[in-house]
């Protein structure tokens, strides 16, 4: 349940994408585009990725959580192109039949996917541009 | 044998194009890639020590061999930022 698109994210799609009869508890983060980076105003991001590559990451992820914690599914939504500030750019949810892994894999899978997706983002401001690598 | 290279970000923005193809001789490795992109896009040199390869889309050391019809993936730096 990945997905790297240039479309509005949907935290409710993605949310009851994953939901099943047998969860007790759906954990989700949302990341969105913050005014301020640094010190600095920023006018709009531009994501990009290596889609190929950042699918397969994110299924790494999955199976590192699966190792971890007993949960039932997993979705993580990353968004591309050009977003404007208060826009939602990635959506991770995890259900389980318990609150406690699905928080902790939740957490795990942001984490993760700052170290490991490929996918950068370009922080635009009134006094220039500067990529910003997978970690920030 | 020719090698399908993708370019991301900075990488991307310095070589002017998302994708380009090399060609190298038989039994090179991801070490020789790098030299021949470096000297065919000298403006990249600048950031060499921060870019890490993915061959197939696995993260790849130097020393990996490649084979005709790879995609190797430049992939810039994983943090910090890079003025462009």
């Amino acid at each position: 349940m990945y997905e790297i698109t240039e479309k509005p994210l949907s935290v409710e799609g993605v949310v009851s994408a994953i939901t099943r009869k047998t969860c007790g508890a759906v954990a989700s983060f949302v990341g969105v585009v913050r005014e301020f980076s640094r010190g600095r105003q920023i006018s709009y991001l531009e994501y990009e990725a290596y889609p190929e590559m950042a699918i397969a990451k994110m299924r790494q992820i999955e199976g590192e959580i699966r190792e971890k914690w007993e949960i039932e599914q997993i979705a993580i939504h990353h968004r591309v192109g050009r977003l404007g500030i208060g826009e939602v750019s990635v959506v991770i949810a995890v259900s389980a039949a318990h609150r406690q892994p699905a928080l902790e894999a939740c957490t795990y899978a942001i984490e993760r996917l700052k170290q490991i997706v490929p996918i950068w983002k370009k922080e635009v401001s009134p006094d220039g541009s500067f990529w910003v690598g997978m970690g920030s | 044998m020719r090698i399908q290279v993708k370019l991301f970000a900075a990488a991307r923005e310095i070589v002017g194009q998302g994708e380009v193809a090399i060609e190298l001789k038989e039994g090179s490795t991801v070490g020789d890639l790098m030299e021949g992109i470096f000297s065919r896009y000298p403006g990249l040199k600048g950031m060499a020590g921060s870019l890490v390869f993915a061959v197939n889309r696995e993260l790849a050391e130097r020393g990996v061999g490649l084979q005709d019809g790879d995609e190797v993936g430049v992939i810039p730096p994983v943090s910090g930022g890079t003025d462009v």
